[in-house]
Formats: structure tokens, sequence, C-alpha cells
């Protein structure tokens, strides 16, 4: 379903006197159907930048990166945008928040930009905020005013309310308590049972060991200083 | 050099005014430029109309002249003794008589014939000029039949007084073409202008002719939850009876006393001729 | 998807003598999709959106527009009459100062109702409905219909030059610092209902600021312009979040974090 090859990347930070960084070379690996599979390696090694790339808001300088039957590495705005409606989500760290946007829209934002129908979209995203324990009385206000937890639940619900094929999930755990990761550990779970292929980046071990299947260590990518 | 040319204008000057107005009749209601002359009165006192009426009298006319109906005003009796002087030709106040009318805000009562032109003296003659200040912007609305702007005009009125307040200078649309000025003539005098004869309209200071052929379709613009009304004062004349003329309130004592009489002095007049010769 | 990109623009130029105004510029855009064009002053971006608009004249370059009834024209080349058609109906403007996209003598519901007025609509009472709809969509109450725009703040302006640009149901808005000169909290609420509007209506819109929040916001794709030429574009998030042109990372290092 997702599929990395000779994946490579640099930075050159043209304002500083064009420093080069290099941060990926030949990154290889893929995750099929139904998979979970966790990158690991310290800070600074690449997780979150490979994330990135996966999810086309970072530029490959070489290689391919295949969502099902789209190489993500080389395509059009259009391409990717169709690409993340349909079947690429993408759960960050942190909740981007429109102001003024109600709660129960930001979770429904997805099913909506898929033409879903405004009450359906609605009661979909209701159902996953009150499995992430988001008080009903906070469903009309914006998030903006949210503890960081809460925020993160939202981000949460917001990726899991329509089922891509392919899910990139970013410390979906952090800000969480014990109550709280385990219903988000559950939806990756039934994720997985539905075939979805999942990336994810786990700061919590055990988290990481109870639903992923594989662990792929972006360390031995990142370019060897010389 | 005691003669004036006739009616005034030289000859080169009434041919180059014949021919705005011929183009004026080829493409009714559209304004024609044309180079308007110096005339013995200031802007504002009828020079569009009387350079009209120049152009299109023959030693054979009989002239009319009226100011808002009645031939008794100053106005009305200045221009007629002009080309009483200059034109020499025979002058009556009986509509029926006349072969050319010249006339400032009215529309006589009585039908006009075939062998009748009525010229109209006119001050602005671009009906979107008070929304649109701009001349090359208002000259391409009329070219490419952009009238959104003049039912906005109606909307306001609507939306202020509940009903659309224009009451004289009312637009019309014209054969289905082009919107057009009346001139400030009442609304109740609209519906006259669909009529047998040709009508031309002067407009001196801005330099503006255009003009009727016989017979032509003209339209008031109106919505259609609030159709047009030829509305009048809810009288008849004190001094004829008739209940179907455009009146004028004449206030007559300092009690706030008033009455209602015809604007047209000759339908009044001959009203009441009739009504004397029917009594004895 | 549809099958042909809304509008396709190739080779824009426009030169002020020796200078560049804007230079071979070329993009397509489709139906529902949001180009952000952004810049410093001096950029070339508001000549290249009065340019896309017909407002002034190029120097070389089309622009196409699927139009509904004759495919795919050049509406450069169009007849003034099918220009001024197209500029009632298909598209709008929405300009950076409310006054030069509104009449500002005539009250809100007579501005909101003029488009439709131009295009044949000739019942009072529908006129008005449908312009007190609009006014509660950007969020003006309805009984301010018959005040003037004179009357209104600037932020009311610029939601009833919006409404004002709507009611025709155009697919394709251009924008000209739509939030410029507003106060911030009035800035959020605009571009809030942009958002909405955008969506609801499956709008294209060409958004010309110097703001990169604004089109982080409302732009899917986006074009960074430098002295009359594009240097950058692509992907809104991935030119903001890894500019790759030099210009583009000062553009972006620049923006202080609140």
């Amino acid at each position: 379903m997702i599929t990395v090859s000779n994946l490579s990347k640099y930075f050159i930070l043209h304002n500083q006197n064009s420093a080069v960084i290099p941060v990926m070379d030949q990154a290889n690996f893929s995750v099929s159907k139904g998979e979970c599979v966790a990158l690991v390696g310290q800070s600074g090694a690449g997780k979150s930048t490979l994330m990135r790339m996966i999810y086309g808001n970072y530029v490959a300088q070489s290689g391919d990166i295949w969502i099902g039957d789209t190489n993500v590495v080389g395509a059009t705005a259009r391409d990717i945008i169709d690409l993340r409606r349909k079947s690429l989500g993408y759960v960050s760290q942190f909740l981007r928040v429109v102001p003024r946007v109600p709660t129960r829209d930001v979770v429904a934002e997805p099913l909506l930009a898929l033409g879903e129908e405004q009450a359906k979209a609605r009661s979909n995203a209701e159902e996953l905020l009150s499995l992430l324990n988001i008080p009903e009385r906070l469903w009309d206000l914006s998030p903006t005013t949210f503890s960081g937890g809460e925020q993160q639940r939202v981000n949460i619900a917001r990726g899991f309310v329509y089922d891509y094929p392919a899910l990139l999930l970013d410390e979906p755990t952090a800000s969480l308590d014990v109550k709280n990761r385990s219903i988000v550990l559950g939806l990756v779970e039934r994720a997985k049972a539905r075939g979805t292929a999942i990336i994810g980046i786990f700061h919590d071990e055990a988290a990481r060991n109870q639903v992923c299947d594989r662990i792929i260590d972006v360390t031995q990518f990142t370019p060897k200083v010389a | 050099m005691n003669e004036y040319n006739f009616a005034y204008l030289d000859e080169q000057t009434k041919r180059m005014i014949r021919r705005a107005i011929l183009k004026g009749l080829a493409i009714p209601g559209y304004q024609v430029p044309f180079a308007s002359r110096e005339m013995p009165m200031p802007y504002g006192w009828g020079t569009g109309g009387v350079q009209v009426s120049a152009a299109t009298l023959t030693p054979n006319d009989t002239m009319k002249v009226i100011d808002q109906g009645a031939d008794d005003t100053t106005n009305a009796i200045s221009i007629r003794k002009f080309f009483q002087k200059t034109a020499h030709v025979e002058v009556t106040e009986v509509t029926k008589e006349a072969s050319v009318i010249q006339t400032r805000h009215r529309i006589p009562e009585t039908d006009l014939n075939e062998d009748q032109i009525l010229v109209y003296q006119v001050p602005i003659p671009e009906p979107l000029r008070f929304l649109e200040p701009s001349e090359p912007e208002t000259r391409k609305m009329h070219a490419l039949e952009e009238y959104g702007l003049m039912h906005v005009k109606l909307y306001e009125d609507i939306s202020r007084h509940g009903a659309i307040a224009t009451s004289y200078a009312y637009p019309v649309k014209v054969e289905g073409r082009y919107v057009m000025d009346p001139s400030p003539i009442p609304k109740f005098d609209n519906p006259k202008m669909e009529m047998s004869a040709i009508q031309l309209f002067g407009a001196g200071r801005e330099q503006r002719i255009y003009a009727l052929p016989p017979y032509t379709k003209v339209v008031s613009l109106d919505f259609d939850d609030f159709p047009f009304e030829a509305s009048k004062a809810d009288h008849a004349c004190e001094l004829c009876g008739a209940d179907n003329s455009y009146l004028d309130e004449v206030i007559v004592d300092d009690q706030g006393g008033r009455i209602f009489v015809c604007s047209d002095t000759d339908f009044c007049a001959s009203r009441q001729q009739e009504k004397k010769g029917s009594a004895s | 998807m549809s099958l042909q990109p809304l509008l396709d623009v190739r080779g824009i130029t426009k030169m002020y003598g020796r200078r560049i105004g804007c230079a071979d510029i070329n993009f397509d855009l489709w139906p529902g999709e949001v180009m952000g064009i952004v810049g410093e002053s001096g950029s070339g971006k508001s000549t290249l959106l009065n340019c896309l608009a017909g407002y002034v004249d190029v120097d070389d370059g089309q622009v196409f527009f699927d139009t509904r009834n004759e495919g795919m024209k050049d509406t450069l080349r169009m007849s003034e009459p099918e220009r001024r058609m197209l500029s009632r109906t298909d598209w709008a403007f929405v300009h950076q100062h409310a006054r030069d996209g509104l009449r500002m003598s005539v009250s809100a519901g007579g501005n909101v109702g003029e488009r439709l007025m131009a295009v044949g609509a000739r019942h009072y009472g529908n006129i008005r409905d449908e312009a007190i709809d609009w006014l509660e969509r950007v969020e003006i109450h309805h009984s301010r219909i018959d005040d003037r725009p004179t009357a209104f703040s600037g932020g009311m302006q610029q939601r009833l030059q919006i409404a004002r640009n709507l009611v025709t149901g155009p697919r394709l808005v251009f924008m000209d610092e739509p939030t410029g000169g507003l106060d911030v909290s009035v800035q959020a609420r605009l571009l809030d209902l942009l958002r909405s509007l955008v969506r609801e209506m499956g709008l294209s819109a060409i958004i010309v600021t110097h703001d990169l929040a604004v089109v982080r916001l409302l732009a899917d794709r986006l074009m960074v312009m430098k002295d009359g030429y594009v240097v950058e574009s692509g992907l809104t998030d991935q030119v903001l979040d890894d500019p790759q042109h030099s210009y583009t990372q000062l553009l972006v290092s620049s923006v202080l974090q609140v």
C-alpha cells in the first residue's frame, strides 16, 4: 500500500551561505494493508521528516513514494490534494487551529470535503468526539482554548473520522492520559482490522509494542557525517 | 442689416441640426451629439428646444409654444415672439391648429396627429447621469444595453418611499432598446408618448438631440410587482370639469384655500368654450 | 473531477517601458481550487491580477477560461460586451478597498441587487429577498439592508463587497488583498467567511496577498513572485514548510511568530 524507494532529501539554506543539510539517504521500505509500522530513531534522525515527505509536505530530492498507484514525488499539487482527500490521512503532533470553526466542524471537515452531507458528517464527528471523551458542551466551541491533550484528541478524531486506506500518525498518544491512550490505540487497531496501512511515530514504547507489527529504524537512512 | 436669417440660425447650422435629427429618428431614443450654438438666451432657458425648432420650421408652419402647459407664461411668450421676429411664422395657442409645438415640461392634452411635430426642451438628456457620473461609462452602458443601474434607482425609490417616487422625468425604454429621459414631464404624460406626431428632444447645454418617430413603442420602466402608474391629483378641473387632465394646484387666498385647474391652458379654454356653447 | 481546467493562463507579460510588471506567467486553475499569489510590494502580483481580470492590457499572453457555452475562450481577446457580461456573471473581483467595489451612494440592498438587475431580475420582492439572504450569509444583519455603505465599518463594507460579487454565483473570484487594512479580529472573521463560501459554492479563487497566514488558510496552491517573475510554486503547505527558492526561504523566515 505504501512503498518508499531510494528516497533522499537535503535542505539548502540559501540565506545561510547556501549550507547544504542532507537529512535522508536512500530510504527503502514498504507497508502493506492492515500493517502498522513504527518509525524509530533518536531525536533528529528524520522520523517526522520522513513522515512529512510521505504526506507531500516536504520535497524529496530523489526517489519515489508510492501510495497505492500514486507517486507522491513529482506529483502535481492537484494530485496530492486529491490523494490527501481520499487516500492519505495525517495526524500531526499539533492541531493547527482555524479561528472560529467549532470543534464538531473541525472533525467533520474531511467528510465534508468528500461531499458527505452535513448531518451525517457531523454525527460521525460527534461519535468520535464522544469516544475520545471530549464533552458535548465543547463541540460548539473552537478548539483554540482547549488544553494540549484536548486539542490532540480533536486532531485524532479528525484523522479517524474517515477510513483512509493509508494513515500517518505522529505521536498520537503524546499528551494523553492512560484512559485516552488506550482509546486511541483501540482506534488504531480498528483501522488495521479494516486494512489501513499505518505508519506511526510512538515515543511511548508500550503503545508501540501494542499496535505495531514492525519497527523501522530511520537511523539507517540518516546520512553519515563524514 | 436688419433682417435675421430665417429662424435665426444660418443654413449650415440648420443642416447640421437636421442631420442630427435624422440620425435621432433613425435610432429612436439614442442621444445624438450636436454642436450646440450660442443662442440669444442663456443655457437653461430652452436653447436646445429653440435650435431644434429653428431647424425644423418652414415659412408655412404655424407655431405654438407652451411652458408647463401654459401659453401665457413669460418664457412661452418670449420664445413665441422670438420665432415671430426671426421666422415670421404664424403663431397660435390652439393645439389643433399648430404644426410645430415647442414645449417645456408637458405634453398637450389634445391628441396630436401625423402632421404635427412636438419639440421638447431637455435639461439633462442622460437618464443614468445621477448614478453614474462618467460620460464614457454611460455611453458604454447605452451601447451595450447595460441598464441594470436604472432599475437600481427604482429599487432605491421603493426601499426608501415604499413606491417608485420618481414623479417626473420618469425613464422609459424605447422600442425595447434604448433607455431615455423623456425630459421633466410629469409621469402622467408618459403614456402619451406613444403618439402619431414626431417628437424631437433638444438639450442645448448638454449638446444632445434625440427623437421618436410616430407610433414608436415607449414603455415606462418598472418592476413586475410595482407596475408603472400614471397618477395625478384626485380632483377634477375647477374651471372646465375635466377629470382626466393633468392639474396645477393654485393657492387662492391666505387661508390655504386652493383649487385645481388644468395645466394645459388651451385644453381647458376650449372645453370651457364648448360648455358655454352647449349651455346657450 | 472535471476534464479541463477552469482557467489556463499562458505567457502573461506586462511591461511598463523597460520595467517589468510581470513576465511570462503560466499556470492553470481547476474548479474548486484556490490559488494564492504572494510577494512583497513591487513583486508584480497585483499587476498580474489586473492583467488576468482584464483591467490592464497585456503585452503578451492569453487567459483561457472555460465559458459555459463555448468551451475554452481567450478572455483577453473577447469582445467588450462579452467580457463585461463575464465580469457580471461568471467572474467576480473583490477589491482591497471596499469603496472601489461598491456604489457608496446606493443602499446595501441595492448594491447586492445590482448584479441581479443587470441580468434581468425585475421583481422587487424577489430581489430584496435574495439581498437579505446574502447579507445574512456574510453576517450583516438584515435590518441594515437600506443603509448606505458609508454607514458601515471597514469589515462590513468588505463583507458587503463579497455579497455583491457572489450573488450571481460566479465560478471564479479574483481577490486583491481582501483583508488588507482590516483589524486583526475582523480579518479572522472575513477569512473564515471566505473559506466557507469557497467550499459551499465550489468557487475557484485567485488571491493576491502579502500575508502568508491568509494563503495558508485559504489557498490550495501558491505562487511566489519577485520582481515580476514567479520564483516558486506548488502546494501551499509545501512551499511554506519546505521552501526551495532562496527568496521564498527569506519570505517565510521573515514572518514574525506570535
